[in-house]
């Protein structure tokens, strides 16, 4: 664990690309095969099942810190993430430990068939002989809550220096379900032909934002245009008579859509499919907001599946006739979905996402001003002739977003963050005028710069007027402009909308909270939007 | 009022019976000062006694003033209250100050830290009935590795800047932290440079007496070849400024207690912190106020709400008072002592006028 700890520290110390490649590179070097998988799930989001729930870890990190838990949680408060508050409260070790990571992590997983007094002796024998840096990791491992500040992209240009394996193949090799106690470092990554499991899903491509002007794009002809949809975006695959069905967050969603399901009886084997998930009902697509009633749900009774019914609008093929296609350039891509899915007819749930026709980026340019129209959030640009990318690369793809609408609101509550914005105050409710009142509408935490958070933080601790836990309520003067994706209705707000995806556009120093606009305001942009 | 010895009024912490303030933040007649730091020591006072380490500090900070001096254990009465200093272990001239009145006991510690840093007078214990203290760093998260391996670490650091040939910069305050780095920190790796406010500090300092290496300061002429191996120290309020775009490439560390945790290191457009602190930790807090047998306890600054409860919860009468004392600021632009401007006021008058460009 002791090159596992390193890394995360070496890591955590560095912003800079480079640096953080080598310090990899050198963790890779330094321990076994059977250490690096474990490194690489915990890297890339495959934790470990928690084993123990947050409120026995406190209770019983304060016992072994001699501390009443009042004040493990004044520490939490001041440090903002619960394992590294643990970490540096309990006493120093009495002794060290070199077993590697696999052995922690086994150990860790060992503790679901315990009873609580035992699991309780396991994790005080653990602090006792890991340092500071090794139990932080520790507690993440435990807690299920390892996160680090890597991309799996970096890991992977990483991993790639040290195996001499390219990127885009070992991209591909760490998708899909893995388990690093099952398969070995060679079975997953070093075969020509892994004993792929048959879910494995392709890396997605994605794209950047357009900032520039679109005719910088040079010719028409050479891009597809096609709308962007806010949905969510999966890639479909059937292979071996079985349908699966992953997220773009790389999470296995397949029981999520049970409807879906039925594409078995329709495509052949060896498709995987590009597209976005869409609530669809007579032949029309429903605001996100639908959707969101059935995500998160562990029971989707038949009520909400025909509430919310979805629909696989298809982008793209990646696999077809059992072969990676993904080189092929895409208008080649495209004949042969839209061949398949005329040929699978398997309506109403798989549709080819439509192409927009133009000539001229003119043309375009004003089909996108129709966009909210189409329940869409702008254009995605596709350079005919490329090839399917893994990950974000500039200049093949481009989405193309409409500008957010957009509100002026005043800030009235504020509320201390967690991690690296623990102690500061970065989380905002802001409202909106409701006759002489204001009433709250929106939380946002983003869009500030550092140096404009360190600003409003002074000024909120200047300004507050009341405390109720970590709330406090500000002096009514700072306006923002706050952008958002969408607007519904809402009993959880006092101002009876809720927002989509709000965000600070800008710090409108320039305004005066009577400049801030009204519910009226916000009333309006819910009818119009509930109407189209 | 005969049972407080010390009150706590809006010019600061006031004995009647002696008729002075310990480190008032308004102007008074009579002050005694238990360090040179900034909201410590102010300006407008009429008559100021500290230690005589603190006077060449406060001299080049606050103009000249009637300062009186004394050495750590001496006695002075003053209206019948015994007066003396004893070592907070906190920077070069610090001190807790000890009143004694009738029997009763009250020491205010100021600042102060129980582990020997190597150049501060060692922190020592003066038993009281009632203890004033700070709790910068008053929550148990706080437990300082020892310092060896502190500067174990940052050597290595310069070491591996040095062997890459870009410039280690530490931001450290211009009072206590500099002068601890510089004599502590390996000086065999390469050459080092100083700020000109630190420079100037050290040549306080070294009025008094004290052995600090004479170190050149950074100066306009300096070629950037000069600092690809070198330690540059600087105080906080340097980043950002031309003069200090002049060292790149760099690597920057912050050395403060803050930096023991992550989230208010990331906050430092910092490549490396250092949780090396002139406060006490934890442990710190507790053992000095246990050692002085101090059944009241008064907490200052820092986390004084919590800190006090949980003495509270241990046996003693504690409160809170509020103050004008900063400590070291979790936001180190914003730190207890000395902003760049300060001391320009004050520069002591030596040939460098452009402490900062």
């Amino acid at each position: 664990m002791k090159h596992f700890a390193r890394l995360f520290y070496e890591l955590d110390q560095t912003n800079k690309t480079n640096e953080k490649v080598d310090v990899l590179v050198k963790y890779f070097k330094s321990v076994t095969d059977e250490d690096i998988m474990h490194m690489l799930a915990l890297f890339t989001g495959r934790r470990p099942k928690r084993v123990v729930n947050a409120t026995l870890l406190r209770t019983w990190a304060a016992e072994k810190a001699g501390i009443p838990l009042w004040l493990l949680e004044e520490s939490y408060s001041a440090v903002g993430d619960f394992s590294e508050t643990v970490a540096l409260l309990l006493p120093n070790p009495k002794t060290e430990s070199n077993k590697p990571l696999a052995y922690w992590v086994q150990y860790v997983m060992s503790l679901a068939s315990k009873t609580e007094e035992e699991r309780k002796q396991a994790i005080f024998q653990a602090w006792e002989q890991l340092n500071k840096q090794e139990r932080f990791v520790f507690n993440k491992i435990t807690s299920s809550t390892f996160r680090v500040g890597v991309s799996q992209a970096l890991v992977i240009r990483a991993l790639s220096v040290h195996s001499g394996i390219p990127g885009n193949v070992l991209a591909h090799r760490l998708m899909g379900k893995w388990d690093p106690i099952t398969i070995s470092y060679h079975d997953l990554l070093g075969t020509e032909n892994p004993k792929d499991d048959l879910s494995k899903p392709y890396p997605f491509c994605l794209a950047h934002p357009l900032e520039e002007a679109v005719d910088s794009l040079g010719s028409p002809e050479a891009w597809q245009a096609e709308w962007k949809w806010d949905g969510i975006r999966s890639q479909i695959i059937m292979r071996n008579g079985h349908i699966f069905i992953w997220s773009r967050g790389e999470e296995l969603v397949t029981e999520k859509f049970p409807e879906l399901e039925a594409l078995k009886g329709y495509l052949p084997n060896g498709t995987v499919i590009d597209g976005e998930i869409l609530p669809f009902q007579d032949g029309k697509i429903l605001s996100f907001n639908v959707l969101q009633t059935r995500i998160g749900r562990k029971n989707l009774s038949p009520k909400i599946l025909k509430e919310a019914p979805v629909v696989l609008f298809a982008y793209d093929l990646l696999e077809w006739e059992g072969q990676d296609i993904r080189e092929k350039p895409l208008q080649e891509r495209q004949l042969l979905l839209a061949e398949l899915v005329k040929q699978a007819n398997a309506n109403p749930w798989l549709q080819l996402s439509p192409k927009l026709d133009f000539d001229t980026w003119d043309e375009l340019t004003q089909k996108r001003l129709q966009a909210r129209e189409h329940i869409s959030e702008g254009l995605m640009l596709k350079r005919k002739d490329s090839g399917y990318q893994v990950g974000r690369k500039r200049g093949d793809w481009w989405k193309w977003k409409i500008d957010p609408l957009s509100i002026d609101a005043v800030m009235i509550y504020a509320m201390k963050g967690s991690g690296r914005r623990a102690n500061l105050y970065t989380d905002y409710t802001f409202g909106v005028w409701k006759g002489a009142e204001l009433v709250s509408f929106a939380k946002a935490y983003s869009g500030l710069t550092d140096k404009e958070i360190i600003e409003v933080d002074k000024w909120v601790r200047k300004n507050s007027l009341e405390k109720f836990g970590p709330v406090v309520t500000v002096k009514p003067e700072l306006v923002f402009e706050i952008g958002f994706e969408g607007i519904q209705k809402s009993s959880r707000h006092k101002s009876g909308v809720a927002l989509r995806f709000p965000r600070m556009l800008r710090w409108r120093t320039d305004k005066t909270i009577q400049d801030a606009d009204s519910i009226e305001t916000l009333q309006g942009i819910l009818n119009v939007y509930e109407n189209s | 009022m005969a049972d407080n010895l010390i009150e706590f009024t809006p010019k600061g912490m006031y004995c009647a019976q002696g008729d002075f303030y310990i480190d008032p933040w308004r102007a008074v007649e009579r002050a005694l000062i238990t360090h040179a730091h900034g909201d410590h020591a102010r300006y407008g006072h009429k008559y100021y006694l500290s230690h005589h380490d603190s006077i060449p500090i406060m001299k080049a900070r606050l103009g000249f003033n009637l300062y009186d001096g004394v050495a750590y254990g001496e006695t002075r009465v003053i209206n019948g209250v015994k007066v003396s200093f004893h070592p907070a272990g906190h920077i070069i001239g610090s001190a807790q100050i000890r009143l004694e009145y009738k029997g009763q006991v009250w020491v205010a510690s100021g600042d102060y830290k129980t582990e020997f840093d190597g150049i501060s007078p060692a922190f020592e214990t003066v038993k009281c009935h009632v203890f004033i203290t700070e709790s910068t760093f008053g929550l148990p998260v706080y437990n300082w590795n020892p310092q060896q391996e502190i500067f174990d670490d940052m050597n290595a650091w310069w070491q591996h800047n040095k062997e890459r040939g870009i410039a280690t910069v530490i931001m450290a305050y211009s009072l206590g932290k500099a002068q601890r780095i510089l004599h502590n920190i390996d000086k065999g790796i390469g050459p080092v440079y100083l700020h000109g406010a630190i420079h100037n500090m050290n040549q306080a300092i070294r009025s008094s007496g004290y052995d600090l290496p004479n170190f050149p300061k950074v100066d306009a002429s300096m070629k950037k070849e000069h600092f690809r191996q070198a330690l540059i120290i600087a105080p906080p309020g340097a980043t950002g400024t031309s003069w200090f775009k002049r060292f790149l490439p760099y690597s920057v560390g912050v050395a403060s207690g803050w930096m023991a945790v992550r989230g208010t290191k990331h906050r430092q457009a910092a490549d490396k912190g250092f949780a090396l602190s002139d406060h006490a930790d934890w442990p710190g807090l507790n053992a000095a106020i246990k050692a002085t047998g101090a059944e009241k306890v008064i907490v200052t600054h820092g986390y004084t709400a919590v800190f006090s409860k949980w003495l509270c919860e241990n046996g003693y009468d504690s409160r809170t008072v509020e103050t004008q004392f900063v400590g070291e600021g979790p936001d180190i632009s914003e730190e207890e002592t000395d902003t760049p401007e300060n001391i320009e006021i004050q520069d002591l008058g030596l040939e460098e006028k452009n402490i900062q460009e």
